[in-house]
């Protein structure tokens, strides 16, 4: 076989765009789903009974069903959902791009819920107990005591997982979405290029994520608070 | 929301006829648990000679292994099974004359049990590694100082409890696994959720299709999370929390 890779640089545009929507996709989902998360995190942790069950039932729902199957859910229930909010007389055109923004948000939030939950839940119940003696609230104890702290913990987890979700991303494929790996997809089908096309793609996605740990990984040991 | 509620489209038939669309979800179900049963051998046991060889005081090994590691965490699964199905025939000519001689759905198979049991070694092998890592200096010493060989200290006293130690992680893992199958869909397998979108596709009930897909994996979920939690009262290592 002879392999040809000016298949790739002809089309080096082409996949810049997708990967400006794979990078997209992956910083709002990561921001949406921390932001989501940590609400859900604290409804989870909360004492208020029906509060935390609701939370924990979406987050155990949303981590035992496949990624691939929550994308069709979503990309199937989207336009329904807007349809009856907005009355219109038939379902909106979404489009591939913008429904998975909305799908990876809202499956981010589980993985994120999780990751803060652990995070605050290591934070010494004393640290709470003083902050309410010293006269805050909730909302206070919360914003300023402990959340800052739990972040700051679960950084590098938080970081890592972003790292998974940027893997995540190209399930987008299956909707037709023209993220980085979909982009590759067509150009490689088109001019048959399969080969060249998905080992260039491995080798991208192989050295931004493999540098990018490297960095989590330093950044981890730099942070760490000495106990 | 105007839909037209379905819930008997599971005892349609089918439009190639003779079967009915429920039976479509369970011959998906069968590929789903079939990929995920033979991946998870070879992920098990690649991923403890991985996780086994990265604790050894041989540099090379150790360097093999975290290399593994690395590999296959490092590039998205989706386009891992791209290369095992698409890419890597086109490199070993008898595997490519084969694929295109045999039933698509073996070469499909093939490829999702390589791809997923290799991809899910490495991530095995990080929590063996870390098994091991996690026991005591004294367990290795006391095993080489009554005689053990090296080979025999990891046999016989090192896995064992190891292995016992991290069948939390182990449990996680097995689930992701058999919730990552659903990705070979992406080469053609007919796997549940290939089957659950195919109903939809031909009835136009998704919702249906889609619902019946997520409660099989609830209960595939929550069964392997019971069946792992058994495992783990009976084999708890005494002493440890979570032991007896």
């Amino acid at each position: 076989m002879n392999l040809d890779f000016s298949v790739v640089t002809q089309s080096l545009p082409y996949l810049w765009k997708g990967m400006q929507y794979t990078l997209q996709l992956t910083v709002t989902a990561a921001l949406g789903g921390l932001f989501f998360g940590t609400l859900l995190a604290l409804a989870r942790l909360s004492p208020i009974k029906w509060l935390s069950n609701l939370a924990a039932a979406y987050v155990n729902l949303m981590r035992s069903v496949p990624l691939v199957l929550v994308i069709f859910w979503f990309f199937f229930l989207v336009p329904l959902i807007l349809q009856s909010v907005t009355g219109a007389e038939r379902p909106p055109q979404v489009g591939a791009e913008r429904t998975a923004l909305i799908t990876f948000i809202l499956f981010e939030a589980a993985y994120f819920c999780e990751i803060m939950r652990a995070g605050i839940q290591s934070i010494p119940k004393g640290q709470v107990n003083a902050a309410y003696a010293l006269g805050l609230n909730y909302r206070q104890t919360m914003m300023q005591i402990v959340l800052p702290q739990a972040f700051r913990n679960m950084l590098p987890v938080l970081l890592t997982q972003t790292i998974i979700l940027f893997q995540d991303t190209s399930l987008v494929y299956v909707i037709s979405a023209t993220d980085f790996v979909g982009a590759a997809a067509k150009v490689a089908q088109r001019d048959s290029r399969l080969v060249e096309m998905y080992l260039f793609v491995a080798l991208v996605f192989f050295l931004i994520c493999w540098s990018l740990s490297y960095l989590v990984k330093r950044l981890q040991r730099k942070i760490a608070i000495v106990r | 929301m105007n839909y037209n509620w379905n819930w008997g489209v599971f005892f349609q038939e089918t439009p190639e006829g003779g079967t009915q669309y429920w039976q479509l979800l369970w011959d998906g179900l069968l590929w789903t648990l079939g990929v995920s049963a033979v991946s998870w051998l070879i992920a098990m046991v690649l991923g403890a000679i991985i996780g086994t060889i990265r604790t050894t005081d041989h540099a090379w090994l150790v360097r093999l292994g975290n290399g593994w590691v690395e590999l296959f965490r490092n590039i998205p699964l989706l386009v891992q099974m791209f290369l095992w199905y698409f890419v890597v025939p086109e490199f070993i000519p008898p595997l490519k004359r084969w694929m295109i001689a045999t039933d698509p759905i073996y070469a499909q198979f093939l490829a999702a049990v390589l791809c997923l049991g290799l991809f899910t070694s490495a991530r095995i092998a990080e929590q063996v590694r870390a098994g091991i890592q996690s026991l005591p200096r004294g367990q290795r010493n006391a095993g080489l100082a009554i005689g053990l060989t090296q080979p025999q200290v990891y046999r016989y006293v090192l896995l064992p409890m190891a292995f016992r130690i991290i069948i939390p992680p182990l449990t996680s893992e097995t689930m992701n696994l058999i919730k990552n199958s659903s990705i070979a869909l992406t080469i053609g397998l007919a796997e549940l959720t290939f089957r659950s979108r195919e109903i939809g596709e031909y009835t136009f009930n998704f919702f249906e299709a889609f619902t019946a897909a997520t409660l099989i994996y609830v209960v595939i979920a929550m069964t392997a999370n019971r069946v792992m939690a058994f495992v783990e009262r009976r084999v708890g290592v005494p002493g440890y929390i979570g032991g007896r």
